[in-house]
């Protein structure tokens, strides 16, 4: 019988032959997991073994508050450390070294046909290489550390195809915001989602990890795009591990099929309080923002700073403007292509690599009343520290035009 | 062993995300499951935690839990005193945080839409039976890996469990 991806590649781990619905016990090839691995190893110490089984598939990146704003964080980091070192966890990154996500996919832990979990929501990112990856609870990974295995329902597949060429001032952020505006965002519950057609091709590695980090806002168990020439390009002397890409089958039973076009969309911004609020910028034009943020796991790559660089160049910003690129790596290329002396210009502030703001513990929390434009993945009520204040998402042209204007505006302004 | 309950139901709306049932600024900070407790739902109803009481039923609309994967917003609503979740439909990381803190979290749109807050309810977990004020309701029984977990109060005891019995 014709199977989905997750079907074939749960099938493989589980050595017999499954399809969704089956509950299966399989092994992860690697388990992720960033400022909350110190209450992870509290519950590991709890479950009564010493030592983890695996420790070579552990992977701890330092993120979420980082550098540390506070003691208890700062005690939080020195119980990891101490950890990692007591257990032999060498793939360990510390503080300085960028968002969890982006690490991992730069690292080359995400490979084809690998099954990769991690303690955060957003670890549906790794799809983009083919992977399957999904976000799990901080007891799941204790269980992992110790047993090395954990229990999964095979899910069923929803099929995206997205066609068509992408029109001027559009990013894969309008995209996607564009699509869970119509799937809402319940609309991939406990689903595995699936990407494919032509405007996938169009897109770098970085431009697809939007996609598949906004997986997670529809509910989606995973997001996963078949691997092709530019995936291979990417992991090529990157790769940590041997690996074997899966495809879904001609004929395999999806649970959906949606096709959208997107050749005549315009930017998407997500108004307050979830993420399905889409509205096209035209209906939100002029909407007043004290800040703006350009980063996070979502938005924080390359070519999203060059975006950003593109709009500030030269230009004055009226909103405070926070960009934090996403990793390390990113950093220093921003800052060799002069980028990073273009947003000081411009009267930007840039932060060290890391989350941020965009969880509301520190570097940018917001104050009652206040707006924030941002190019993260979430808008809920109270996701930067105040729950009086609102949070529109968009992409990163979308995100610097408003922060020159100081109210939300169409990046074609400035373009 | 979990059998039936009987509680008071709290009851709210669709789309009940992570941020307002436990606030992403407190996630990293180090908290015993009792001081968790004193945020649940914060951001949605700051007076939750001073009216429900231990055996409480919360009840929501679709989608409750979407968002974040942090494992306190099911461990502080347990703590605070509900015994279970009834849901039109849970997020897919909400209801594995749920069971592995040994929470159930049921869905049947048809009983959330019977319910009215305040109602008493009884849950009986072996049949499969949401009893309300307005009528009877079946839902599918776990699978049996679920109700192992659910029957050790959760993942941690259900894996000590497994280890200590070889």
């Amino acid at each position: 019988m014709p199977k989905t991806f997750v079907e074939k590649l749960m099938s493989r781990k589980a050595n017999r032959n499954v399809s969704a619905g089956t509950i299966v016990s399989i092994e992860p090839d690697y388990v992720m997991s960033h400022d909350n691995a110190a209450a992870i190893s509290n519950t590991f110490k709890k479950i009564g073994v010493n030592k983890v089984k695996y420790p070579g598939r552990i992977v701890i990146i330092l993120d979420h508050e980082v550098p540390a704003p506070k003691e208890s964080s700062a005690i939080n980091h020195k119980e990891i450390r101490k950890f990692v070192e007591e257990q032999g966890i060498d793939n360990f990154y510390d503080i300085n070294q960028g968002i969890c996500h982006q690490v991992f996919i730069e690292e080359g832990f995400a490979m084809p046909g690998k099954v990769i979990v991690g303690s955060d929501s957003h670890t549906t990112t790794y799809g983009a290489l083919g992977a399957f990856s999904a976000g799990i609870g901080r007891s799941e990974v204790a269980a992992i550390w110790a047993t090395g295995e954990l229990w999964f329902q095979v899910p069923e597949t929803m099929k995206i195809i997205i066609n068509g060429t992408i029109p001027k001032h559009i990013t894969p952020k309008d995209i996607i915001l564009y699509i869970i505006g119509q799937i809402r965002s319940d609309g991939a519950d406990y689903k595995a989602v699936e990407f494919t057609g032509e405007t996938i091709g169009y897109m770098d590695i970085g431009e697809r990890m939007v996609l598949t980090n906004m997986a997670a806002e529809m509910g989606a168990k995973n997001g996963y795009i078949p691997p092709d020439h530019i995936t291979f390009d990417f992991i090529r002397g990157r790769a940590k591990d041997e690996f074997e890409p899966l495809y879904s089958d001609e004929g395999a039973n999806f649970y959906r099929v949606l096709e959208f076009n997107i050749s005549g969309i315009s930017p998407s911004v997500a108004k307050p309080h979830t993420v399905d609020n889409y509205a096209p910028i035209e209906d939100v034009a002029g909407t007043k923002i004290d800040q703006a943020l350009i980063g996070t796991c979502t938005n924080g790559r390359l070519a999203d700073l060059e975006a950003a660089a593109k709009i500030l160049k030269g230009r004055k910003v009226k909103a405070r403007t926070i960009i934090i690129p996403a990793s390390l790596t990113i950093y220093k290329q921003a800052l060799q292509k002069g980028w990073v002396e273009t947003f000081i210009d411009a009267g930007a502030m840039v932060l060290n690599p890391g989350c941020g703001p965009c969880l509301g513990a520190h570097q940018g929390v917001m104050a009652p009343g206040e707006v924030t434009f941002s190019t993260a993945n979430r808008n809920f009520k109270g996701r930067m520290g105040c729950r009086e204040a609102e949070i529109y998402l968009g992409s990163p042209l979308s995100v610097a035009a408003s922060a020159v204007t100081g109210e939300i505006t169409h990046p074609g302004r400035f373009l | 062993m979990i059998t039936t309950f009987t509680g008071t139901v709290w009851k709210y709306g669709d789309n009940i995300d992570t941020d307002v049932i436990f606030p992403g600024k407190y996630t990293y900070q180090k908290m015993e499951p009792e001081e968790m407790a004193k945020h649940a739902l914060e951001d949605l109803d700051p007076d939750f935690v001073n009216k429900v009481n231990d055996g409480d039923i919360l009840v929501a609309g679709k989608n409750f839990g979407m968002g974040s994967s942090r494992e306190q917003a099911a461990v502080a609503v347990k703590y605070a005193g509900i015994r279970v979740i009834i849901a039109k439909s849970f997020s897919r990381i909400y209801f594995r945080n749920a069971i592995n803190a040994g929470m159930p979290a049921i869905k049947s749109p048809e009983a959330v839409d019977a319910i009215e807050n305040g109602d008493k309810v009884t849950i009986d977990m072996k049949k499969g039976k949401i009893i309300t004020p307005k009528g009877t309701f079946p839902f599918p029984p776990y699978p049996q890996t679920v109700m192992d977990i659910l029957n050790n109060d959760g993942l941690i005891n259900y894996i000590k469990a497994k280890i200590e019995n070889g």
